[in-house]
């Protein structure tokens, strides 16, 4: 198990009443309450109500859902090196207003995370500044320049858990064999962004009709699933633990259906942004919309939906991209790729069952038990003994997103001026609070 | 012929020795017999035999090497030939003559046994099939080394009385290995156990194939072992390509105190060397005293006289010509 420096226990006892409690874990589906020692789950149930626990501080949750706290695949902070677009502290506090007690932050920093020394600083400022807990991926090359492979054996026992070039997919094939290989013998998981650069060229969304119309370079989804089905080549020739960050397609699907008929260590999963966006949304050049893999026609979208439904998609991710107005203000050509997600991943989720796209109860697995099981991370449970890190949500709240009250440094969200009906009225990180909504 | 008649019986059934692999178990035990009476020879003062006077041994090298060349030129003089030693660097290689044509230019001089190492596979054999002399295979690219593994049989049956039943890990750069690939086809043919251990990216994609137990992990695989044999690991195959870096092949494959100590207490520690100090071996288990390195060496010299001398029997005039 990786080390984590992160939040120190709490002796405080507590009880958490009156809630409805969803844990894909354990198939749980009922009215309870749950009782936090030392930050962990001590005891959950329809049994636990005010006053089972004498001294413990009781928190009446109203009748709202409490679910595993969100465990976030892939979110890039600005730290080390743009932290005027994000630190681990304000990422943790979006993340805690968005219900994610645990993520995942990218190598993609400057410098780039492929040294022990920079695991380590990343897991000892998260340690000191950061609300909720942060599990460092690393480079899957050094430099992230996709020639030579980094110490990934040093990397894992230092606290990576995993392995990633982070936005660039690794194109040169011999050498993601040779990184497949070494990484199978540590069982560690190595995570691609599959996208083949040479076909996707400069291209800045979704090549078909739309990307037409606007007068816009696009980038064929053939690109991604070239590189997907390469891929999967590889892991048959290796046997490493491969995980697609995110597909955007329904051909990907596919592809990653065979594979998992095949018996192949592949999961994969998909970002909220194209499980409830698609090309249409960039509207009238939207920047805040450009992001990659690029938003796709409406029916690869129901084909994600789809995917997630049945199993074929494992994890959702925000893809938490924070962007600055000097990144983002610019023609959709030169603007960057990238959206925030922290504090709309959960509500845009909701939307989803809402519509009765996806259970309340697969919702939540995709968010939390699912990629805690990946990363072999103790979290993603309401268990007793598990880590105390709940969502409280209040699923029928509307509220309508305004940049103004958004924690993250950064306001790219391509959700602005939506209306979402549910969100998170509070976050419990090792049992403690670290986020309460203020408000009806 | 009269002297035929009488001369001394056939060590090896071939005109050369290309590698183990066509060697039967009752010829490596001849070879490693009569390499035992020479180990003692070269302890004596007066080393020299006529065995080979008159004969004419080329140590034809396309790759450079040090000890083996000075081992098998040594090997040569104290059996009597005359040595010529050939360095055909990678300059004399841009003057453009092929493999055949240096075989064939170097037959017409009338060798008896010829000694060629090529960083080709494959390259020895197709020489010997140019000449009328005994040719010896000093390494062939990735293919073998025969008289390597010979003289690391010979260091581990002096030692241990015995090669049958023994449990050898063989560790590191199996891949690019003619020294593996030679030392477990000739382990297996003495009946010995075989390991090999190394990251996956170095080794071959059908490792299975090799009637080896494989390993990727150096403490599960060198626990309960008689013999600990380390590889080299070239320069150009670390930072990035094969292994991510020197500091953590040495962590996790590197042999120190702590992970010998999973082997048997009386293992030996084996090197076929140059050693790479702190890299695929601690200096404490390099010079300490599990460590039969240098006994290696000596025996290299002895296990090429054996060589030599049986490939001479052979040749015409040689007894069994």
């Amino acid at each position: 198990m990786a080390p984590t420096l992160t939040q120190p226990l709490s002796d405080e006892r507590r009880l958490l009443v009156n809630a409805r409690l969803v844990d894909p874990a354990n198939r749980r589906d009922e009215a309870g309450g749950i009782a936090i020692e030392n930050g962990l789950i001590a005891d959950i149930g329809p049994h636990i109500k005010a006053g089972t626990a004498r001294g413990s501080e009781v928190h009446d949750c109203k009748g709202r859902i409490a679910i595993p706290g969100i465990v976030d695949m892939q979110v890039t902070t600005g730290e080390p090196g743009h932290e005027h677009r994000e630190t681990l502290a304000s990422a943790s506090e979006a993340a805690a207003a968005g219900g994610v007690t645990t993520f995942c932050c990218q190598p993609d920093t400057d410098p780039v995370i492929d040294d022990i020394a920079l695991v380590d600083f990343i897991l000892r400022r998260a340690r000191d500044t950061a609300l909720v807990r942060v599990q460092p991926m690393a480079a899957l090359t050094k430099g992230l320049g996709g020639a030579e492979m980094t110490e990934l054996g040093l990397l894992q026992q230092a606290g990576a858990v995993a392995v990633t070039d982070g936005r660039h997919g690794v194109a040169n094939s011999l050498v993601l064999r040779r990184a497949m290989a070494y990484a199978r013998d540590l069982d560690l998981l190595i995570i691609q962004n599959p996208q083949d650069n040479d076909l996707a060229s400069d291209g800045v969304m979704h090549e078909g009709e739309v990307s037409m119309r606007l007068g816009l370079p696009g980038i064929p989804a053939a690109a991604e699933v070239m590189m997907l089905e390469r891929d999967m080549r590889l892991v048959q020739l290796t046997g490493a633990r491969y995980h697609a960050a995110q597909i955007s397609c329904a051909p990907s699907a596919t592809v990653i259906a065979r594979a998992k008929d095949l018996g192949l260590p592949v999961t994969c999963g998909v970002s909220v942004n194209h499980l409830t966006l698609n090309e249409n949304d960039i509207g009238p050049y939207r920047t805040f919309h450009k992001m990659s893999p690029p938003l796709r026609p409406e029916d690869d979208r129901q084909a994600m939906v789809a995917a997630l439904a049945d199993g074929t998609i494992d994890v959702v991710v925000s893809s938490h991209d924070p962007q600055d107005p000097d990144t983002k203000r610019r023609p959709f050509i030169e603007a960057a790729y990238g959206a925030n997600g922290l504090e709309t991943l959960l509500p845009a989720m909701l939307s989803l069952v809402h519509n009765e796209d996806l259970t309340l109860a697969r919702a939540v697995e995709v968010l939390s038990m699912a990629p805690a099981k990946l990363l072999g991370l103790r979290a993603g449970t309401l268990s007793p003994g598990a880590p105390a890190d709940i969502a409280i949500i209040d699923p029928t709240a509307t509220w309508v997103v305004s940049t103004a009250d958004m924690r993250s440094r950064s306001k790219n969200t391509p959700f602005e001026d939506r209306r979402f009906e549910g969100r998170v009225v509070k976050t419990y990180v090792a049992g403690r609070v670290v986020f309460q909504h203020d408000g009806p | 012929m009269n002297a035929e008649n009488t001369g001394p019986a056939p060590i090896l059934r071939h005109q050369h020795l290309l590698g183990i692999e066509g060697l039967s178990p009752s010829e490596i035990n001849a070879l490693l017999d009569l390499a035992d009476k020479y180990v003692e020879l070269n302890r004596q003062i007066d080393k020299k035999q006529d065995i080979l006077r008159g004969r004419t041994q080329i140590n034809l090298f396309f790759e450079a090497s040090t000890r083996t060349q000075s081992s098998f030129e040594l090997a040569g003089k104290r059996l009597g030939a005359d040595v010529m030693n050939m360095s055909v660097t990678s300059s004399s290689v841009k003057k453009g003559e092929t493999v055949v044509d240096t075989a064939m230019t170097l037959n017409a001089m009338h060798p008896d046994i010829l000694v060629v190492r090529h960083h080709a596979a494959g390259a020895v054999e197709l020489l010997s099939q140019k000449v009328r002399c005994a040719v010896v295979n000093g390494g062939d690219g990735s293919h073998e080394h025969p008289t390597q593994a010979l003289l690391d049989a010979l260091t581990i049956r002096r030692r241990k009385g015995n090669i049958q039943g023994l449990t050898v890990a063989i560790c590191g750069d199996i891949l690019h290995s003619r020294v593996a690939r030679s030392n477990i086809l000739l382990l297996n043919a003495l009946g010995a156990r075989v390991r090999i251990i190394a990251p996956t990216t170095l080794l071959p994609g059908a490792a299975d194939r090799l009637g080896v137990e494989v390993f990727t992990n150096m403490e599960s695989g060198l626990e309960g072992c008689d013999i600990v044999m380390m590889l080299r690991l070239q320069l150009e195959r670390m930072n990035g390509s094969y292994v991510p870096s020197t500091r953590e092949y040495f962590h996790l494959f590197g042999l120190d105190e702590e992970k010998l100590a999973l082997a048997k207490p009386d293992a030996l520690v084996m090197h076929p060397g140059p050693i790479n100090r702190g890299i695929e071996i601690d200096s404490l288990v390099a010079d300490g005293l599990k460590s039969v390195i240098h006994e290696q060496v000596e025996m290299g010299v002895a296990v090429r006289m054996a060589v030599l001398e049986a490939l001479a029997r052979n040749l015409p005039g040689g007894g069994n010509g």
